[in-house]
């Protein structure tokens, strides 16, 4: 049944195949956050693999950026309804990351853990095979504060509540556990294509 | 942790637009009669329009009622590009039916067990969210020291303001105080400029509590000043929740 009088603005066709449903293109980059940005220094930043609370592995900022580098250009869809094309990321893979660490993924999920106290709950399956990373770069520049820098994981598949900002460290856990979002009516992966917005989003 | 429960959204429901009224020159508010769940205040809905090729546009708007009220109510900002406030302010009449989606959010909220002291900060139509949190106060809680500090370009453009002044009338433990940017004060304790670090520092004193909470709601610059200079103001990060909208500029 059509809304009365709404006719809308619809995208070129062009367009319309790389938004997911419920999604419309902007130019803009729009900023969310559940609180006050952090201003984290990269003198002091620190990124950890952990295995629960038992570490695997940690860099700090020089260490970091001695790992393989990777751009990745693509679209970015926030589940608030807007979505990027061409955005331009570079920083270090997940796999790039599990080899240099030298570990085999030791169960299925983990949690993505911020600077702010944000996390964020993800299979593996969703991070290795090229398809994340931890990027320190967006449009050739340091990301800003305010849109997560230094370092953000980036996720670009799935809604951008899980490329989590100002990320500190990647957290296995024995099961899939709730996040942030996810423990507040956000689905637990959340595919734009699939429109896996809320928790009961089949 | 276990999901609450009152977070969690049906699915698509038809909503019925009951009333429109005009509260600024930019802005309306929508209300519907909806079979959703009751929300909380800080809560907003998802609204779906389809065009008649099939087409559909999808927003979240904040709902700026008392949890319990008879009728949710939207404030929607005319957006001159935008592709959902034009038809709210153009087209739609009493009585269209629209789809809904909500009570969506379990972060940006306030329930009257909360308690406070609380603090509220809004920019422009950023106040939708957080005037349901001065209804739910005032309807349920309102012993619990509440301050409100609201910024807009003119005091023509302050949403709510005559409401906003009868409960300040009405409630001693509500201290409201409005900031114009682009225009002249309108009363004593309010003030005519941006929203900094010294009118923070003001009108907490003013207030005499320091807040247990602290909202803050507006345009993603709006919040990044007010958040810096409540940082500033030594009031703790890990209470302060935002919600924001826009980009850099």
């Amino acid at each position: 049944m059509s809304t009365r009088g709404f006719s809308g603005q619809r995208p070129s066709d062009a367009v319309a195949q790389r938004l997911p449903p419920g999604q419309y293109r902007t130019d803009d980059f729009p900023v969310l956050a559940k609180g006050p940005t952090p201003h984290v220094d990269p003198a002091t930043w620190k990124f950890t693999i952990q295995d629960g609370p038992r570490p695997l592995a940690s860099w700090n900022w020089a260490q970091f950026h001695a790992l393989p580098q990777t751009t990745w250009r693509g679209d970015i869809h926030c589940v608030t309804k807007w979505s990027k094309f061409d955005t331009t990321w570079s920083g270090v893979t997940i796999d790039d990351l599990f080899q240099a660490a030298g570990i085999a993924p030791p169960t299925a999920y983990l949690l993505a853990e911020s600077y702010d106290g944000y996390d964020t709950n993800l299979a593996v399956a969703d991070l290795v095979g090229a398809k994340a990373m931890i990027a320190t770069r967006f449009a050739g520049a340091p990301i800003e504060a305010g849109h997560g820098g230094p370092a953000r994981l980036l996720v670009p598949h799935l809604y951008f509540w899980k490329s989590a900002k100002w990320v500190r460290g990647l957290r296995f856990t024995p099961h899939d556990e709730a996040g942030f979002w996810e423990l507040r009516g956000y689905h637990m992966r959340g595919d734009p294509w699939r429109e896996q917005r809320y928790t009961d989003d089949p | 942790m276990t999901a609450d429960s009152a977070v969690t959204p049906a699915r698509w429901q038809l909503a019925v637009i009951e009333q429109i009224a005009r509260q600024t020159p930019h802005v309306i508010s929508v209300f519907l009669r909806t079979p959703l769940q009751p929300h909380v205040a800080g809560q907003h809905v998802d609204v779906r329009l389809t065009a008649p090729d099939g087409y559909q546009a999808q927003r979240s708007y904040s709902i700026a009622s008392a949890p319990g009220a008879e009728l949710i109510e939207l404030a929607v900002e005319r957006l001159d590009d935008g592709e959902v406030s034009p038809y709210f302010h153009d087209v739609a009449a009493i009585g269209d039916t629209i789809e809904v989606r909500g009570p969506i959010g379990g972060h940006f909220v306030w329930r009257a067990k909360d308690g406070g002291p609380i603090a509220l900060i809004a920019g422009g139509s950023g106040i939708a969210p957080l005037m349901a949190i001065v209804r739910a106060w005032s309807a349920f809680d309102s012993k619990t020291p509440l301050l409100l500090i609201y910024s807009a370009r003119t005091w023509e453009e302050l949403i709510f303001r005559e409401e906003l002044l009868a409960t300040q009338a009405r409630e001693p433990d509500l201290v409201f105080i409005a900031t114009t940017t682009r225009g002249p004060r309108q009363r004593p304790q309010d003030f005519d400029r941006r929203l900094d670090r010294a009118l923070l520092h003001e009108a907490l004193a003013r207030w005499g509590h320091r807040p247990r909470d602290v909202y803050v709601c507006g345009s993603n610059v709006f919040a990044e000043a007010v958040t810096s200079g409540l940082i500033l103001e030594a009031v703790p990060p890990g209470i302060i929740r935002t919600e924001r909208f826009g980009g850099e500029h």
